[in-house]
This record gives C-alpha cells, sequence and structure tokens, in this order.
C-alpha cells in the first residue's frame, strides 16, 4: 500500500490500487459517487449475497429504494448487467475490480462510526481495505508463477533449445527455422501462439495463418482493419490523413467493400473524429474490433482443424550435438531431417557458403 | 508534536501495520507462493563472446528486434545490436559472428544511451550533449537524420517506438516523445522531482515507465501525457527499470543495492532482491524471456542471476574487469549480453 507524500495542509491521502484500463474507481477521477451508483452497488451485492447485507448497508438499501424508487427497475438491471459482465473477466482481474469498488465505497459511503480524520487527527480504522488488497495481491502473485512456467518451455537460457543454441554450437539452424519464411514452423512456436492473442498476432506466421481461418469464415476485414489502424498509430505523421481516409472508404463507409461491424455507438463517435484525423482517432474502432476478434474468432482458431493440423505437422527439431572443436568457426551442419531438406535447400542455398567469405573485420574471441 | 510529526509517525506506524496484517491474515507471500515451483537451476553461464572493439568505457547497448531477420540471415548476419562507448562511437555488431558492421561516430563523445528501432533502419545515441541524435543505417554513408534538441539535462536514455517516434528521459526530470519527421517533443512528461535515469517501454506500447532519482519509478500513459502510477520503495536512485514480460509488473535496479518487483495492479512491491553481501549498486538490468532471471549489473563488477519468482540469487556473471553498465537480453531470449567499463562486451548463456 502506497501512501503518498503529505499535501499542504498536513491531510495524509490514500492511493489506491488501479487497474490502468478502468479507473472508475480512482479517487483523483473524482467520479462523483452518486446516490445511482451506490444504489447500483448495493443491489449487487444484495443480488449476490441473497439478502445478507451488512445492518447499516440495509438501511441505506431500504431508504435508497424508498427514495429513488421511480427508477428502481433501471438500478436492478444495471446491477444484474454487472454482475454478468464481470463473470466474464478473469479472477484475477475480477477481485482487483471488486477491492477496488469495494475500498471506493468505504469512503464515499463510510460506516457509521468511521472517524474523520481532520476531527479526530490520525487514529482511524482502516484495516478492512488492506486485508482486501492483500488477498488481491495473493492472486497476482500466482499469475507470475503461472506466466513463468507456461514460458520456460521457451526460454533457452532456461531450457535451452532445440536443435541447438547458436552461441554455444556456432549452429545457425535455430535462426533459420524460425525465419518468417520457413514452411514448416517448430511445434513451439504454434503452440505459443495459443497462450494470448497477442502473441498469435506478433509472430508474422501466425497472423497469416489466423488470417486464412478469418476469410473461410468471412471475416478477414477485422484482421486487415486492426492492422490498418496499427499502420496510422505507428506510422508517420504526415501520411495520417491520408491513411484515416483509405480506412473510412475501406472500412467505415457505408457499403464498403470490407466493411467491419462496430456497435453504433463507436462508430458515431469516430466519424465525428475523422473530421479531424490524428494518430489516435481510430483507437476506439480498433480497440473493439480486437476485442471481436479476442472473444470470438480467436477461441474458435485454436479448435480449428486449420490450427490442430498445423500444430500436427509442426517439427521438433533434432538436438544437434556441440562441436567437439569449440574453436573452429565454420559453420556445423547436422543433416537436416527430411521434411527440412527441401526448404533449406530453397532459400538458404547461397547464405550457408558466404560466410565462409565474409571478411572479419573485427576480432571475436571465445573460450 | 507537531502534526507533521504525528503523520510521519504514524506512516511508520502503519507500515509496521501492513507486515502484520499480512502475516496475520496467513496469506501467502511471493515465495510460498512460488515455494510449488521447481527452484530455477543453478545457472551456470559462459561466455560465448568476447566483443572488443571499443577503447573507452562502455555505457549502453541495446539488441535489435528479429524483425528482419531472415533477409539479414540470408546474408549470413545474426543478432544485431548497437553498443556505444565514450571513445565517441556507436558500434553496431553482428554479435554471433563478432563483427563490426558498422561504426558511428558521434559528435559529442559523452555518450549515455543507444536504442535500436524495431525496424532496424535507425539508431540514436544521447549523453551530456543534452541532445538525442538519430542515425539512418540504411543509406549508403549513415546519415544523421535529426538532433533532437529540447531537453535542458543529460540525455539518460532512449527508446523508439517506430520509425516516427521515439521516447526519451532526461536528466531535467522530464521524459518526452518526440516525432521524428518534425523534430519536436509531442508529449513532455513532468512529475518526477530528480533526474530521470532510465525508461522501459511496455510490450503493447501504450505506456511506459520511468526511474528517477527520486527513487521513485513512475508508470506513464504515453496517449495523454499523465502520471498514472508512482511506485515508492527505493531509497537512493534508480538507475534501471524494465517491464515484466507479462506486463503486469515492472523490475527496478537502484544504488541502494537492491531490485525490487512492483505489482502494476497491486501498485506496490512485491519482492525485493538483496543480499546483506551486496553493497554496489545496481547500474543495469534485464530479465530472461520468460520473466523468470533477472540478469542484474552492479557496480562491483559482476552481473548477479536473480530468480525473480523465489527472490534468491542463483548464478553470476563474472569476467569483467570494471563496472558492468548495461545489460540486455535479445527478443529470442538466447543469451545475455553485459557491457562494461573494461570497453568490452560479452555475450553469455
Amino acid at each position: 500500500m502506497t501512501i503518498n507524500t503529505l499535501s499542504q495542509d498536513g491531510v495524509q491521502r490514500q492511493q489506491m490500487p488501479c487497474l490502468t484500463k478502468t479507473p472508475y474507481y480512482w479517487m483523483s477521477t473524482r467520479w462523483p459517487a452518486s446516490e445511482l451508483d451506490y444504489a447500483i452497488y448495493l443491489a449487487k451485492k444484495n443480488i449476490r449475497k441473497q439478502g445478507e447485507l451488512i445492518e447499516y448497508e440495509k438501511e441505506c438499501y431500504n431508504a435508497l429504494h424508498k427514495r429513488i424508487n421511480h427508477t428502481w427497475d433501471f438500478v436492478v438491471m444495471q446491477a444484474r448487467e454487472q454482475l454478468r459482465a464481470s463473470k466474464q473477466r478473469r479472477k484475477a482481474d475480477r477481485i482487483v475490480l471488486e477491492c477496488q469498488e469495494q475500498a471506493y465505497w468505504l469512503v464515499n459511503r463510510p460506516p457509521p462510526g468511521t472517524l474523520e480524520n481532520i476531527d479526530y487527527g490520525p487514529e482511524r480504522r482502516t484495516m478492512n481495505t488492506r486485508v482486501q488488497l492483500i488477498r488481491m495481491l495473493n492472486s497476482t502473485k500466482k499469475s507470475y508463477v503461472k506466466y513463468c512456467e507456461q514460458y520456460q518451455p521457451h526460454d533457452p537460457i532456461m531450457q535451452g533449445c532445440l536443435p541447438s543454441n547458436p552461441w554455444i554450437t556456432d549452429d545457425i539452424m535455430f535462426w533459420n527455422m524460425h525465419s518468417e519464411t520457413v514452411a514448416v514452423p517448430t511445434k513451439l512456436r504454434v503452440e505459443r501462439w495459443s497462450f494470448s492473442f497477442m502473441e498469435l498476432l506478433n509472430d508474422s506466421m501466425g497472423r497469416k495463418e489466423f488470417l486464412t481461418y478469418l476469410e473461410k469464415e468471412f471475416s478477414a476485414e477485422n484482421l486487415c482493419f486492426w492492422q490498418a489502424c496499427e499502420d496510422v498509430r505507428h506510422g508517420e505523421t504526415s501520411k495520417i490523413p491520408e491513411k484515416v481516409d483509405e480506412v473510412y472508404k475501406q472500412f467505415l463507409a457505408p457499403g464498403a467493400s470490407r466493411w467491419v461491424n462496430i456497435d453504433s455507438k463507436t462508430m458515431e463517435k469516430t466519424l465525428e473524429g475523422l473530421k479531424r484525423p490524428h494518430r489516435f482517432v481510430l483507437d476506439d474502432a480498433q480497440m473493439h474490433i480486437y476485442f471481436l476478434m479476442k472473444k470470438d474468432s480467436y477461441p474458435r482458431y485454436l479448435k480449428s482443424e486449420l490450427y490442430k493440423n498445423l500444430l500436427a505437422r509442426a517439427i521438433v527439431p533434432q538436438e544437434t550435438k556441440k562441436s567437439v572443436f569449440p574453436f573452429m568457426r565454420r559453420q556445423r551442419h547436422s543433416s537436416p531431417s527430411p521434411a527440412l531438406a527441401t526448404q533449406i535447400g530453397e532459400d538458404d542455398g547461397k547464405g550457408k557458403n558466404s560466410n565462409s567469405v565474409k571478411s572479419n573485420s573485427g576480432t571475436a574471441s571465445r573460450l | 508534536m507537531g502534526e507533521m510529526e504525528q503523520m510521519k509517525k504514524e506512516a511508520e506506524a502503519l507500515k509496521t501495520q501492513i507486515e502484520a496484517a499480512r502475516k496475520a491474515v496467513g496469506d501467502t507471500d511471493m515465495a510460498s507462493a512460488a515455494s510449488g515451483v521447481a527452484p530455477a537451476p543453478r545457472v551456470q553461464l559462459k561466455t560465448r563472446r568476447t566483443l572488443k572493439g571499443h577503447l573507452a568505457k562502455i555505457y549502453a547497448m541495446h539488441w535489435s528486434t528479429d524483425n528482419n531477420l531472415s533477409s539479414l540471415s540470408s546474408i549470413g548476419v545474426f543478432r544485431l545490436m548497437v553498443s556505444a562507448s565514450q571513445d565517441g562511437k556507436l558500434l553496431i555488431w553482428d554479435s554471433h559472428s563478432g563483427n563490426k558492421v558498422n561504426a558511428v561516430p558521434l559528435k559529442s563523445s559523452w555518450v549515455m544511451t543507444c536504442a535500436y528501432a524495431p525496424s532496424g533502419n535507425l539508431v540514436a545515441s544521447g549523453g551530456l550533449d543534452n541532445m538525442c541524435t538519430v542515425y539512418n543505417l540504411k543509406t549508403p554513408v549513415i546519415k544523421t537524420v535529426k538532433e533532437l534538441d529540447a531537453h535542458t539535462g543529460y540525455l539518460s536514455c532512449a527508446r523508439f517506438l517506430s520509425d516516427t517516434e521515439i521516447l526519451t528521459s532526461s536528466g531535467d526530470t522530464t521524459c518526452a516523445l518526440w516525432d521524428l519527421e518534425t523534430g519536436k517533443q509531442k508529449t513532455v512528461f513532468l512529475n518526477h522531482v530528480g533526474d530521470c535515469m532510465c525508461l522501459s517501454l511496455s510490450p503493447d506500447m501504450n505506456t511506459f515507465v520511468s526511474g528517477a532519482c527520486d527513487s521513485l519509478a513512475k508508470l506513464w500513459d504515453i496517449r495523454d501525457g499523465q502520471c498514472k502510477q508512482t511506485f515508492q520503495g527505493h531509497t537512493s536512485d534508480i538507475n534501471a527499470i524494465s517491464f515484466y514480460p507479462s506486463a503486469n509488473a515492472i523490475i527496478t535496479g537502484s544504488d541502494d543495492c537492491t531490485c525490487k518487483m512492483y505489482d502494476l495492479r497491486a501498485d506496490q512491491e512485491v519482492i525485493s532482491y538483496q543480499d546483506a553481501a551486496l553493497n554496489s549498486g545496481v547500474t543495469s538490468l534485464a530479465l530472461s524471456m520468460s520473466g523468470r532471471l533477472i540478469f542484474a549489473g552492479y557496480d562491483d563488477f559482476n552481473c548477479n542471476i536473480w530468480d525473480s519468482l523465489k527472490g534468491e540469487k542463483v548464478g553470476v556473471l563474472s569476467g569483467h574487469d570494471n563496472r558492468v553498465s548495461c545489460t540486455g537480453v535479445p527478443e529470442d531470449g538466447m543469451c545475455v549480453c553485459t557491457g562494461s567499463w573494461d570497453s568490452f562486451l560479452k555475450i553469455w548463456n
């Protein structure tokens, strides 16, 4: 728990934990804690705990029910919606958000008897929040363990790599097998695409495979749109207006050849922003399509025949032995497996021979 | 006692209360959460290459990314990296063969940082000249593309987001995002009260973290220029910082001889990597590809290897004859490179 430095008036302000993408419960945003929001929060709690609210919350709930009875349907509907949406989140994220929400309401609607800092000085009861934070911390710690375990087979320093680490054996086959143009990828590489959507998108071969899949599903325009947005975000500033215009013509205009399905609210906002195009004008639309692909197309791709076939065809390279005479810099080629023979012959015929006539303008010594 | 004194006392008391609360709740700390995980094997890395060519202290190095791997591999070039030394040169190495592919003479020899663009087309350098100079490697003769001149303090770190944007951190306590076409600052990140010493971009490039001499690490949103989170805990200058590969945490290294891991969602320190026997500051750090191992370079000429989950030291890279000033792990995680004031770069795995 971080405790901020004291401000001028000597009041100590607590800093709340946060998920950077959902600032709803941050103190700094000064989200006005309205009656309606509090009612929704209590309604959610009521539903979850099936009527077992703590005493003062029960009183507040009943009082609110009387006061804003006219919108009570809305309150209950919102509460149910939010509960349903929260079930979709990952457990760690859900716990974090719940803690934030609870802490937020503890501050804005403190239980009766909570001492006011300014009136009563530093003695305060604030242990509840901290206990929640500690529990949240543990779920995040477990997520690191999970991440490390998942990626360990891919970490050459932890677990070595096949066919061999080029730094140790001087055999560059590993790099050749992982190039973008290789015909058959390695098993580890294809497995990695299943770790997260970003892993799939970061690998150019993964993107190509995914595009093939999407074409079968007639939703290839989603990935193309996403890539076009990335190009706008990271490209030259001077080209932004023309790129954005292209994107509009191809993907967003009514009747466009590759129209993408965005909800009306986001579309309205984006079209408004297009009047004054800037680097991030397509962000909302891009995010919408990204999540669409992530929640829908991506899981189905992983279950598809296309992916499973590729995984079955993917190779596990044979280990090449470490070169016996380490001071020889000549590349050692283990006899390639038949599956690789044709592919290597094609794109590396020239490359390997040229190594021996490299001009050596630097010194490199090895142990 | 004045109210200020009282508040300070409360701060201390609260810290002890937190520790007690943690134990009372009986929940696991990171080490026990990780107790089920097999311990990292005793890591013994050997020097596979020693790159000689610089004539003075090496201050920074940066690996190129995999993007141009296939085009380069067909001409037998693998694993490019750039290194900067106070002999006034940037050297681009084909580290696998040990050849120097390019040498870029610098206008000012007081260089403190260097960076390789993800595309492989550009490199940048900066230092006591308060400027960040960007060079194009793809023209027949290496040309200076831009001189980014707006900082009022030394340039401590630079990182490219693309061929059109670069982030810098400076001794004038600010970080800045530059537009490389116009050469102007697009966003200035103001919040630190001490010299900014290092920065690290998140994998999704929407945020970055910076470490400064005010012993704080801050998380920034690149789009709106705001400081979103601040991490306390260090008691001296933070010299090195890096995102954990899962992007949920950051690791920092400081002159107080410790490294710390901060969780972004919990907004606090999760584990501290320290050892009573170590009493020299951390100068640089890099993570293995799974995040399990932290390679931290220290002033005592060694690079210590920490198990990030268990908080234990699992190895050491010794071989340099002077302070280790920079470390880096390439994208495929194949090895770790250390650069030192002894003017050599060593590749280990």
